[in-house]
């Protein structure tokens, strides 16, 4: 399998890891955890495909994408820890409480 | 499982069924194999624009490719991007200070590697940020590595102080957004669109967007690492 | 390529706001009056350059697509963009009045921030670009979220968060696959080259989850409730009339440019889930005890009648369903700033308690009677033409069955719109103290009110607004 498969199928894992992390656990910080393996798959399946490219260089334009990704990513991050430490300070715990269904 | 204490033990770490877990675990699976599916059936020779921008690349004042597409032929993605920065940190001083914790006094391992390496970061920053013309670097890579440098300050107990925070401080953190938008606007107003740097200048226009970048990304990743307004943190 | 300057500043005239009520937090109610009247001034300059000169397409940088960025901007951006300008030129007024200074000074740079989120999605022809503007949007939205305090906000605005960016990064793995199957992220490059693959099936299915999921379509509409409900007033009132419709405008953009290679077994999912939430966010409604939470359910029913367009796709479903989004955004801004005025004025929004809110807020409880004309889909209001054109393109294409759903939509609508003006009329069985309404709340959210019913009205001209640059394809004029 070539290099550029390999990252790219990894990507997709870590995607569907997250997912599931996301979706099963429980505690805020797993959440948030999860949400950025996601968003680590995304960038690598990016960055992976990116060097499909015939000669050595790399196709520049979803490394660029990729970095801008990076950024809103840890935006949010730092956005959703702060918001989940006041959860925890209102409610004594860092979870959801139980969906109303609908 | 729904115990009322604050903490979560390690058994408790859903509140789902096994059978619902697995089921989960099933679609997910489902999913994870029809992405793969649909990454192999790519083609495995894809230039992607890369040859639009190499063809570009002499116009655009920088001679690195990525540099060239962050920060002039997809300028206004990290326009964007600078603004979703600055609105984070607004966003995270609306929701009031987190709850403090008393700061112990930095060991000294920390207390002495500040010393050190706080000047060693800054420097590698301004070298980051030169060098992004013509080899990987730029403004966000310096950025985050002065982020790192005001990290490692706030975590050995420094504070800025009283003077600076307020509205020097608001002002450092808007001067990056506001020297691209100020940029782009004048190049607009003589006659361009926005955003579109005359090839002379669009070197030096780039490195002044980047610097004044690079500095509102630092001060910004540093007081996201606070967590809240700095005049709220007094503590002895 | 033309001049176009007003479309920048559109994007630009809010940013600039935002950066300044940051700066001078004590002049931040004014600053961000004056923005909010810029920007209504530039998107009218804006709808009359598309008035005149149709459809154009801007490169950012002069580089143009694919290498650059695009800007677009025909009917149906002027459009989305006339109704955000309405519905926050409404709710900058009443939040002028709504807020403390303290809460004040953090909501002016916030809403000016998603106000240029708006604008910047509206505008761009670019699905990387949406991307970024999402991602603003949403942080701009949950911070706002959060500004109300208290554990029901906070954790609101923590589901809210959570969805957003999984809706965000389910979409963003969809545009990795399109790009690295068409090399391009415009959309109107993509447009053309776009086949059917297992490339494009899967980023149909991604992008359509994602931005079904910040849609709050049934059954990924469970984050709206909470959310929508604890915020504070004025935030409700922007999240369910501008916020969600933003991803329902990328989602039909590219249902109209780039998937089209998938679309017939799509659509009559969406009809169907379409239908559900009409039938299940009324059922909901009316169960509630809370103003804001029927309010919010009423949005998630709302929502329901826009996805009946896409299993018809002719040009009148389309048109019937921008006119609901339409209506809907400035009936429903009126509706949750009528509910705040009660909320001030009661101290609680409890509907049973509700307290002879109609002869102590006479123009209040106007505002809430006209937002409701408007929701019900009784004439004269924007919602009726809405219906009516839907209910006419169901009947065209002969699937009756959606007709059904938009009239039992409509009763479910009247049950809980006269459920809450009911108790308004009857004295509570304790009589609280009242408290003070400053007449800009109340006015604004009559305006608004005024507004749904006014675009029952006039429908003509934004009707034929929308066709500026054939947005649904070349077909015969129906």
């Amino acid at each position: 399998m070539s290099n550029v498969v390999f990252y790219a199928l990894t990507g997709v894992g870590l995607f569907t890891l997250g997912l599931y992390a996301l979706i099963v656990h429980v505690h805020l910080l797993r959440k948030i955890l999860a949400i950025n393996v996601m968003g680590s798959g995304v960038f690598l399946v990016l960055v992976a495909l990116a060097a499909r490219t015939q000669e050595a260089a790399p196709d520049p334009v979803p490394h660029a994408m990729v970095i801008t990704g990076i950024v809103v990513a840890i935006s949010a991050t730092a956005l959703a820890l702060v918001l989940m430490l006041r959860v925890r300070a209102e409610t004594g715990r860092a979870t959801l409480p139980e969906e109303p269904l609908g | 499982m729904h115990d009322k204490t604050a903490r979560l033990t390690t058994d408790e770490y859903t509140q789902l069924a096994p059978v619902v877990r697995l089921l989960i675990a099933l679609l997910v699976s489902v999913a994870a194999a029809g992405l793969a599916y649909v990454v192999l059936s790519l083609p495995l020779v894809a230039n992607g624009l890369k040859e639009a921008v190499a063809e570009h690349l002499a116009l655009s004042g920088v001679s690195h490719p990525v540099t060239a597409v962050l920060l002039n032929f997809r300028g206004y993605d990290t326009l964007l991007e600078m603004g979703v920065l600055l609105l984070a940190l607004l966003g995270v001083w609306s929701l009031g200070g987190i709850p403090q914790q008393r700061e112990p006094s930095p060991g000294a391992v920390l207390d002495m590697l500040s010393r050190l390496l706080v000047p060693v970061l800054i420097l590698v920053a301004g070298y980051l940020l030169w060098v992004g013309a013509h080899a990987p670097g730029g403004a966000f890579q310096a950025g985050s590595v002065l982020g790192a440098a005001g990290v490692l300050l706030l975590l050995a107990g420094w504070r800025p102080g009283a003077r600076f925070v307020g509205l020097p401080l608001r002002i450092t953190l808007v001067t990056g957004l506001g020297v691209f938008v100020v940029v782009g606007v004048t190049v607009m107003l003589v006659g361009g669109r926005l955003l579109e740097y005359p090839p002379s200048l669009a070197g030096a226009l780039i490195l002044l967007i980047e610097a004044a970048a690079t500095l509102s990304i630092g001060i910004t990743l540093a007081a996201l690492f606070l967590g809240g307004r700095p005049e709220t943190r007094v503590h002895r | 390529m033309q001049d176009f300057s007003w479309g920048v500043l559109v994007i630009l005239l809010p940013l600039a706001g935002a950066v300044s009520c940051f700066l001078w937090p004590r002049r931040a109610v004014t600053l961000g009056l004056i923005t909010a009247l810029g920007v209504v001034a530039c998107v009218a300059g804006l709808g009359w350059q598309v008035v005149e000169q149709g459809a154009q397409r801007y490169a950012v940088g002069g580089w143009g697509a694919p290498m650059g960025i695009d800007l677009y901007v025909d009917g149906l951006s002027v459009l989305m963009l006339m109704v955000t300008a309405l519905v926050g030129l409404g709710i900058s007024v009443y939040s002028s009045g709504y807020f403390d200074r303290d809460k004040a000074i953090h909501f002016w740079p916030l809403w000016m921030f998603l106000w240029t989120a708006l604008n910047a999605l509206f505008l761009s022809a670019d699905i990387f670009n949406l991307y970024v503007t999402l991602e603003l949007l949403g942080l701009a939205a949950v911070a706002l979220v959060a500004l109300a305090g208290g554990a029901d906000a906070l954790t609101g605005a923590m589901r809210y968060l959570l969805v957003s960016l999984l809706g965000s990064l389910a979409y963003l793995l969809g545009v990795a696959l399109l790009y690295h199957s068409y090399g391009s992220v415009d959309i109107a490059i993509l447009a053309q080259r776009v086949e059917p693959s297992p490339a494009v099936w899967a980023a149909v299915g991604l992008m359509s989850a994602g931005l079904l999921l910040k849609t709050a379509l049934f059954p990924l509409h469970f984050w709206l409730p909470p959310a929508h409900a604890s915020a504070p007033v004025p935030v409700s009132a922007l999240l369910s009339a501008l916020v969600v419709k933003a991803s329902f405008y990328i989602l039909l953009r590219l249902w109209l440019e780039v998937f089209p290679p998938t679309n017939a077994a799509l659509g009559q999912l969406l009809g169907l889930l379409g239908a559900a939430a009409v039938l299940w966010g009324g059922l909901q409604a009316l169960r509630q005890t809370r103003l804001k939470m029927l309010i919010a359910y009423s949005t998630v029913a709302q929502l329901g009648y826009l996805f009946l367009a896409f299993p018809l796709g002719t040009s009148i479903a389309w048109k019937g369903a921008l006119y609901l989004l339409l209506s809907h955004a400035v009936a429903k801004a009126a509706m949750f700033m009528a509910a705040g005025n009660i909320l001030r004025f009661g101290g609680h929004d409890r509907i049973a308690d509700l307290d002879r809110v109609a002869q102590r807020l006479p123009l209040t409880l106007t505002a809430f009677g006209l937002a409701g004309v408007s929701s019900m889909g009784l004439p004269p209001s924007g919602g009726f033409i809405a219906k009516w054109l839907l209910l006419d393109a169901a009947l065209r294409a002969e699937q009756w069955w959606w007709a059904i759903i938009l009239i039992l939509g409509g009763l479910l609508a009247a049950a809980y719109v006269f459920k809450v003006i009911g108790h308004a009329f009857t004295q509570a069985e304790v009589t609280h103290e009242a408290g003070a309404v400053p007449a800009t709340m109340e006015w604004a959210a009559l305006a608004l009110a005024l507004a749904a019913i006014l675009l029952g009205l006039v429908a003509l001209w934004p009707l034929a607004l929308m066709e500026i640059g054939s947005p649904f394809g070349e077909e015969a004029a129906a």
